[in-house]
């Protein structure tokens, strides 16, 4: 077994309302000089050891991620 | 009569409305289940609005793969007028049917109200009832309704009339170029942010603005769309 991480990100030419609300819910935290967040989704996926990188690649650009609009980037652990 | 199917997922809200609106237009609804591949030998499908599994991942990314989408995609390609509204909409963008995607309206709100539009393409089989440049009301509720695409892509869909619908008096969601619905390059599949299937009836909306996309059907009933009519008309002229 391996652990596979899938972390997916919208496109920089995107806009990422909930990215602006988090900035503007860190104003009202106190914390200040955080000028952008870019909000994304984290997958860790639990594969045997025979799934090859293809299959892994196929999964995070057919499913986890829609490639119109999302980048994403796989690493094994 | 022609028969019109309905899909239901799971977090549909909208098939019953939709069902209802096919019958006030004189076609017969069918109902089709996500988990059944069979399309009952229907002459086009809609994908109604709501939150198919729960928006689960992306709106519409689950939907892609249920068994009814395998079927529908199939007689999409091959010529199937197939409409999707608000969810179905972005289930179509899913399914690759269409371009582009949906995003999260750019005010980061829910909005539910009466919207202008402009029927920019009146030459599809959900718009022929309309002419170009009419101007319609009828509800637009969503949270994430902001279409977007590539420049390219943009400029594509433009070009070849692929535009069916424009927001009129101002961007209710940050879809680009103001863009409340688009179709294939076929025109088969027809993909829109509002909702036609709630503007039926006078009695419970804005107007009944929405009925004619759904009294297309016919002369577009049928895979062979409107020239196997026209040859029933030459024919019959001939006799």
């Amino acid at each position: 077994m391996a652990r596979v991480v899938v972390d997916v990100v919208l496109k920089p030419e995107i806009l990422d309302p909930q990215g602006q609300a988090i900035v503007g819910a860190l104003g009202r935290l106190g914390v200040e000089g955080v000028t952008s967040v870019r909000q994304g989704k984290h997958f860790e996926l639990e594969v045997d050891d025979n799934v090859q990188d293809d299959a892994v690649a196929k999964i995070a650009d057919t499913l986890l991620s829609n490639p119109v609009i999302e980048n994403y980037t796989i690493s094994r652990k | 009569m022609p028969r019109i199917g309905v899909v239901t997922f799971p977090g549909s809200l909208d098939d019953r409305d939709a069902a209802r609106a096919v019958r006030i237009a004189g076609a017969e609804a069918v109902p089709l289940w996500h988990a059944d591949p069979w399309l009952y030998e229907v002459d086009a499908v809609i994908l109604p609005g709501g939150f198919s599994y729960g928006d689960y991942l992306r709106c519409g990314a689950i939907a892609r793969f249920s068994p009814v989408m395998e079927s529908v995609i199939g007689a999409a390609r091959d010529g199937m007028p197939v409409l999707g509204i608000c969810n179905g909409f972005q289930v179509l963008c899913e399914s690759h049917l269409l371009p582009g995607a949906l995003v999260r309206n750019d005010h980061r709100k829910f909005i539910c109200k009466e919207q202008l539009l402009r029927i920019e393409n009146a030459h599809t089989p959900w718009t022929s009832n309309y002419r170009n440049g009419q101007e319609i009301v009828i509800p637009l509720k969503n949270g994430e309704g902001g279409f977007v695409a590539d420049q390219h892509t943009l400029d594509e869909l433009e070009a070849n009339g692929r535009v069916v619908a424009r927001y009129l008096d101002g961007n209710p969601n940050g879809s680009y170029r103001d863009i409340a619905g688009i179709c294939n390059e076929a025109g088969n599949v027809v993909g829109l942010m509002p909702h036609p299937e709630h503007a039926v009836e006078a009695l419970t909306g804005s107007g009944t603005d929405g009925l004619g996309f759904f009294l297309g059907f016919p002369p577009f009933s049928g895979a062979d769309g409107p020239d196997s009519s026209r040859s029933k008309v030459e024919s019959g002229a001939q006799a």
